[in-house]
């Protein structure tokens, strides 16, 4: 391979190489190749110092420039914050009627509020607030302690039947089990389902109504439509939280079950509560 | 190689055979050739003529255009732009006079792009390369610049001395200004594309005091690089190694397509000396091998050797060529827009069906007129099956479009049923559902459009924030050239007879009442126990 090979018909040097008489040209490269090659082992060596680039034992040097793409997020999470400050301030200061008077405010605090929904009270009330047994669909107009913003407010912050919070609602239905018979308790079943439907035997129904002044009414009403100062709820209207047909209404009516909603007033920011009291009240029931 | 070419052999001697098997031309090129040419400075000769003076009007008209288009003013009422060619990108608008396009009508401007393309196919096919010879950017340009040249540095034997002499201080201040003048026209043409999208009086004076977006001055900056560049500099580079478009046009044209054409049949054998030559009983064609054809040629080619790629048909081979014929008291059309087809038919009278060289003999009588076989170019080809193909084509998606311009709505409706709840029990046992209705109020003017319901007839609704009060019809009071969103709840009352399983089928109705325009969106109303 010592003696050079000059190939006639360019008279370019070949390699030196030859394979079934095929020789290769040894031309030297093009210069604008060699100079893009250098640029880029110029621009590497660069990009080495300036960026995080040499892997360590627990983490890669971290360049002068001193970038990181976590730093870059924290960054732009703190530009969104800033973009909402002002509208936060604003919803801050002013009462819940102000905010829903507002068209700007109104449609922030619905999409904050749909947001922390989806995290803090879907598990109870459905993704879409529709609820289920034992848990109120707030789309509706049955409220049981009242549908208006300043009361959604206070059951949110506040909860229900939570002994943590002092200010916390309670309702405490006795179980009647231990104060009426068994067939008195079926009689006032009948009652209260024929105050909106049929129920099995007619004739329970009039004894029924003597048993429900005399024990109920107190509480839910003479005329059976609840009490919202005590959150009795309305037992002439055609939505069931608890009960499915009359004999879970006995049942109910011997040994009542009750739920139990969160305060959050300490895990959720006042701010939060009001994005979330003017949501739930823009659900379609709000009073 | 094209059609034409491969009609053609080199122009080695004076005459030339026609026919197909008779060589493969420049095909073999040898293998010592480099494949890197170096560019030869082209220093067009500046000439008069028809066709010169089609094409200053064509460039004046084209340019006018482009420049004064955006500063045209088109008055719609206080509730939009008044520029009446606006592209508002920011606001998803497209304004062309009386015409307004939402994002959503973009197929209009589709349909004309279809149109564009269809129209060049029609074009191409009737009259040859006319797109790249008149109307392409690049040559209107080019042609600009060129006169610029001219204008400073003088006609093409000026240019040529200019560039072979020293630097001297006349060279470099010609130089200087003629570039000066071409950046000037560069950025000129750069700043007239930003028009397009902005309200124009407003932006240049935003422009000017350094207030307009950095993306105006970008875009400035780029088109008139490209300008400069390519019409300055790159010139006929451009249409010969980038665009796509000679290489496409080849498959374009056919044996009835108009191009610009050396009629070699009457002109071979040329000759320099043709009196001499006559007086020597030798043939003699009519070109007189004056090379003017060759001096005018932005392109830098030589039309005689047949139709090629690099050739743009821009015909002012033809005025210089039909100025030398006016001057020699010959006819006009040496070089002369024909088609394949003819030229072939007279090359084969010229050539005896191709068993000889050209003899100029066979195409002239003894007066010197031609031979009645000898046909010339009838305006009947450019109607033949193809072109009206395409312009029924071309013609049908023009039609439609227009039909769906004067057809489209500017009142839409779409409805969006809630996903969760699908339906909500009120205390009193209605049944309410909650629907997204997106108002689309296309016009720009604000209107009440009356929101009915069709097809639930004991129903009622609510719109949040519109009213209160459940009715059967509510007055939206729609902001002009706007879509908005409206959260709407239906409200049907108690029934003890409704079958469960019913899931009711109604439509939602939008309507101007004052210009009768409505739109309707079918819905479901959703029941407990209805199918889901």
């Amino acid at each position: 391979m010592s003696e050079k090979h000059v190939d006639e018909i360019s008279g370019v040097e070949t390699t030196g190489h030859e394979w079934d008489g095929i020789r290769e040209l040894n031309n030297p490269l093009p210069r604008w190749w060699l100079w893009t090659f250098y640029a880029c082992i110029v621009w590497a060596l660069g990009y080495t110092v300036l960026y995080p680039a040499w892997p360590m034992l627990t983490e890669a040097t971290p360049g002068i420039l001193g970038y990181s793409s976590r730093a870059d997020l924290t960054t732009e999470m703190e530009t969104a914050k800033l973009a909402q400050g002002d509208i936060l301030a604003k919803i801050s200061q002013s009462s819940l009627q102000e905010i829903v008077a507002d068209p700007q405010m109104n449609q922030f605090a619905i999409a904050g509020g749909a947001s922390a929904f989806k995290v803090n009270c879907s598990t109870c009330h459905g993704s879409g607030a529709e609820g289920s047994i034992g848990y109120p669909n707030l789309n509706d107009d049955d409220w049981l302690w009242g549908g208006d913003l300043d009361t959604i407010q206070q059951t949110i912050a506040h909860g229900i039947r939570d002994a943590v919070d002092p200010d916390t609602r309670i309702a405490d239905m006795p179980a009647f089990g231990d104060m009426l018979q068994t067939n008195e308790i079926r009689q006032v079943a009948a009652y209260v389902v024929s105050l909106t439907g049929t129920p099995r035997d007619v004739a329970m129904v009039e004894p029924g109504k003597q048993i429900f002044l005399d024990n109920c009414s107190s509480c839910h009403g003479e005329d059976a439509k609840g009490n919202r100062e005590l959150g009795a709820p309305n037992l002439a209207d055609a939505i069931w939280l608890k009960v499915n047909g009359e004999a879970e209404i006995a049942e109910q009516v011997r040994a009542p079950k009750h739920g139990v909603m969160p305060a959050w007033q300490a895990r959720l920011s006042s701010d939060t509560i009001k994005q979330l009291t003017v949501y739930v009240h823009s659900l379609g029931g709000g009073e | 190689m094209n059609l034409y070419t491969a009609n053609h052999l080199q122009p080695a001697g004076g005459a030339r055979i026609s026919g197909n098997g008779a060589g493969g031309g420049t095909g073999s090129a040898p293998p010592s050739e480099p494949l890197y040419e170096k560019r030869q400075k082209i220093f067009p000769k500046s000439v008069k003529g028809r066709f010169r003076r089609f094409k200053w009007l064509f460039m004046v008209v084209a340019l006018a255009i482009y420049y004064l288009t955006p500063w045209i003013r088109w008055d719609r009422g206080p509730h939009a732009p008044d520029q009446a060619v606006l592209i508002d990108l920011s606001a998803r608008r497209f304004y062309f006079f009386f015409i307004e396009i939402w994002p959503q009508e973009f197929f209009f401007v589709a349909g004309l792009l279809l149109m564009a393309g269809l129209g060049l196919f029609l074009l191409t096919s009737a009259v040859g390369r006319a797109w790249c010879g008149y109307a392409c950017p690049q040559t209107v340009w080019v042609d600009l610049f060129l006169a610029v040249e001219r204008f400073i540095d003088g006609d093409r034997n000026a240019q040529i001395k200019l560039n072979a002499s020293p630097w001297t201080f006349a060279k470099i201040s010609k130089r200087v200004s003629k570039h000066a003048i071409w950046l000037l026209i560069a950025v000129l043409t750069g700043g007239a594309w930003i028009f397009y999208f902005a309200d124009a009086p407003g932006l240049a004076f935003d422009f000017v005091t350094g207030q307009a977006a950095l993306v105006a001055y970008s875009t400035v900056a780029i088109l008139t690089a490209t300008t400069y560049i390519l019409g300055g500099l790159m010139r006929e580079q451009v249409c010969i190694y980038m665009c796509p478009w000679p290489r496409i046009q080849g498959a374009m044209l056919d044996e009835h397509s108009l191009v610009v054409t050396y009629n070699d049949w009457r002109g071979e054998p040329r000759s320099r000396h043709a009196k001499k030559a006559a007086a020597a009983g030798q043939p003699v064609g009519d070109c007189v091998d004056c090379d003017a054809c060759v001096a005018v040629c932005p392109m830098g080619i030589d039309i005689r050797d047949g139709q090629q790629m690099a050739c743009i048909t821009c015909a002012l081979c033809i005025d210089a060529c039909d100025n030398v014929m006016d001057k020699l008291g010959k006819p006009r059309g040496l070089i002369a827009y024909a088609t394949l087809d003819e030229y072939d038919s007279n090359m084969a009278v010229a050539t005896n069906g191709g068993q000889t060289v050209i003899e100029p003999a066979r195409v002239r009588n003894a007066d010197g007129s031609f031979v009645d076989r000898i046909r010339q170019f009838r305006w009947q080809v450019i109607f033949r099956t193809r072109t009206l193909i395409y312009f029924g084509i071309w013609a049908l998606i023009g039609l439609g479009l227009v039909y769906a311009l004067l057809a489209r709505d500017r009142l839409q409706l779409n409805v969006v049923h809630d996903r969760n709840p699908q339906f909500v029990l009120e205390s009193d046992g209605s049944i309410r559902n909650g629907y997204t209705v997106r108002l689309l109020n296309m016009v720009p003017e604000p209107r009440t459009i009356m929101l009915s319901l069709d097809g639930l007839p004991q129903a009622t609704m609510r719109v949040v924030g519109i009213t209160d009060v459940p009715g059967q019809i509510v007055a939206i009071p729609a902001e002009p050239d706007k879509a908005m969103a409206l959260r709407v709840f239906v409200t049907l009352p108690p029934d003890r007879d409704r079958k469960l399983s019913q899931v009711p089928e109604f439509r939602f109705v939008a309507e101007d009442r004052s210009s009768h325009e409505s739109d309707t969106y079918n819905a479901t109303f959703n029941l407990p126990g209805g199918k889901k």
